[in-house]
């Protein structure tokens, strides 16, 4: 399990500069990043090297700002890697709520998952031998 | 327990049959006594003989502040100064200063009508009743004065101010009744903290008697929990005497003694009377007062009334919690919308901060649109976005069942929104009328 960084934004220009001004400032570097939007509003989820310090500066900063464990499997970055796991969680009747990816020297192609059952997910994912249980530099 | 139980559970037609007898009286009187009152009456094309039973009520014009403001300082009392024994006078915050007048007998009803409310409540001769609302121009200290010493309790007039005082002599005296605004007491639970004294542990308080302030069912709420009292809620203003009617025990409403009072309920727009359970502003005409008489005075209180009988036996109609002023008042697709209604489902829901803004705005095909924003608290879920559209959709649903029309929640970054000193502007009307 990973921790990320989710914070609510308003649908607004500059307040995402707003965001990222902050990590800037704090000299963190943003692993993995996404929004998803609706409509008046988004939510950032993001993926950093120093966690807690990010958190403490958004919070600080005032925004709405929440840590949640996510799984993130490390696999192979080829054809059909995220075609596997996905097959092997649907077999199972485990429903992806969402899930964003990626690649670094440091690691190989990591991929982050929400999903609806995490204990099943992880077994899954343990199984194939894909389940990520290291940290992220 | 009843102050006068002979009075206070009268039936509807005994009570009623009273007001008419009263009203009359009154209305032959001030068009008698009162250059203002007939006046009033001529331009309203209404003639003392007009009214001959509680029906024609509504004919009679309605009071308002600006008439006392016009008429400033005597213009509308009924009796010569020689028979006025005594003044008070508003502090004017929200415009000219207003000063009202009393006979003996206003006094004497007065002290009648808050003796009963207090019995109502509880209080008798064996309590020590801290009364710290002010003395002076302001009606709230010497009001429970009077009424406290009338009913035999032992009174502590300390007045308002001075906290460390106040808790030294809640304790020392061994004070069981406070009489004071729902904020000050607030300030005093957590000043006698700072002291050292617990109110709940420490001291012999067992009730409050708050107002003269809006507040809310949350307020009494924090107030109970941090000091183990009961708080009770208490209706009056200066222009209907002063403190004048309080909940009883069973605090399902406030008592208005109707052999002293008419009350009714209006819309705030058009001035006609609403029916039973819908609120509206709370008019009031005083039918036994003297010196300054007041025919269906608006007390610009937005309310609603029930008048069937009730727990504690008494008959006389309630009044339900204030739930705002008629000026703030919105009218959002013909639907009368209150500020604090929205304020008060806002309080109930923990992913919400209390700062919020109400916009208008007016759709092209002429419907009205009412958005609230509102920040989000540190107890929200922000991992997907149906998280904050199911909130969101949540806040909507109960608005709706308060308010009986739909708003868009749109819910903001906290620390956001403007802050307000003083007065709060929440409302942003962009509709083109």
């Amino acid at each position: 399990m990973i921790k990320q960084i989710s914070v609510f934004v308003e649908n607004k220009p500059g307040r995402l500069a707003a965001i990222t001004e902050k990590l800037y400032e704090n000299n963190i570097n943003i692993r993995a990043f996404t929004i998803a939007e609706a409509g008046d509003f988004g939510i950032i989820r993001m993926v950093v090297d120093r966690t807690e310090e990010a958190y403490t500066a958004l919070k600080e900063a005032g925004f709405t700002v929440r840590l949640t464990n996510v799984i993130a499997v490390e696999v192979e970055d080829e054809p059909g890697s995220l075609h596997k796991i996905a097959k092997a969680l649907g077999d199972a009747g485990i429903n992806i709520e969402y899930v964003y990816a990626f690649t670094s020297e440091e690691h190989k192609a990591l991929i982050i998952f929400r999903v609806s059952d995490e204990e099943r997910a992880k077994n899954v994912l343990e199984n194939l031998g894909v389940l990520f249980k290291g940290e992220i530099k | 327990m009843y102050w006068n139980p002979a009075i206070e559970r009268l039936s509807g037609e005994e009570l009623e049959e009273i007001q008419e007898r009263r009203l009359r009286a009154l209305v032959n009187t001030v068009y008698e006594y009162s250059p203002f009152y007939r006046r009033r009456f001529k331009d309203a094309g209404v003639h003392p003989s007009d009214i001959k039973s509680l029906n024609d009520l509504s004919k009679l014009p309605f009071t308002k502040k600006q008439d006392l403001r016009n008429n400033y300082p005597f213009g509308m009392f009924c009796v010569p100064l020689s028979q006025v024994v005594r003044f008070h006078a508003s502090s004017g915050t929200t415009g000219k200063p207003t000063v009202v007048g009393y006979t003996a007998n206003d006094i004497r009803n007065w002290v009648e009508s808050l003796c009963r409310a207090l019995v109502s409540c509880g209080v008798s001769s064996k309590d020590i009743m801290q009364i710290a609302y002010g003395y002076g121009l302001f009606t709230g200290g010497l009001g429970f004065h009077y009424a406290a010493e009338r009913l035999g309790s032992t009174v502590v007039p300390i007045s308002a101010g001075n906290t460390a005082r106040q808790v030294e002599l809640m304790k020392d005296l061994g004070t069981t009744v406070i009489a004071c605004t729902p904020s000050y007491m607030l300030y005093l639970s957590e000043y006698a903290a700072e002291m050292g004294v617990d109110i709940a542990n420490d001291t012999n308080l067992r009730a409050g008697i708050f107002g003269a302030e809006p507040w809310s069912e949350e307020t009494r709420k924090r107030i109970e929990e941090k000091t183990g009292i009961v708080a009770y809620d208490v209706y009056g203003t200066s222009e209907l005497s002063g403190p004048l009617f309080t909940e009883c025990t069973e605090r399902s409403g406030i008592h208005i003694w109707a052999d002293m009072f008419i009350a009714e309920i209006v819309d705030p727009e058009t001035g006609e009377q609403v029916g039973e359970g819908e609120k509206g502003e709370l008019v009031v005409t005083t039918i036994t007062k003297e010196a300054l008489p007041l025919i269906r005075w608006r007390t610009g209180d937005i309310t609603y009334m029930e008048s069937d009988k009730c727990g504690c036996g008494r008959t006389h109609p309630r009044i339900m919690r204030i739930l705002g002023r008629a000026d703030d008042m919105l009218i959002v697709r013909g639907v009368n919308v209150f500020p604090s209604q929205i304020e008060h489902v806002l309080l109930q829901i923990p992913e919400v901060g209390e700062h919020y803004m109400i916009i208008l705005d007016r759709r092209d095909d002429g419907l009205d649109e009412m958005t609230i924003q509102v920040e989000l608290s540190d107890r929200v879920s922000i991992d997907t976005t149906s998280d904050i559209l199911n909130l969101e959709r949540k806040i909507a649903e109960k608005l709706k069942s308060v308010l009986n029309v739909w708003a868009k929640v749109e819910v903001v970054n906290p620390g956001t929104l403007q802050r307000f000193e003083g007065k709060a502007k929440r409302v942003i009307d962009k509709r083109k009328i």
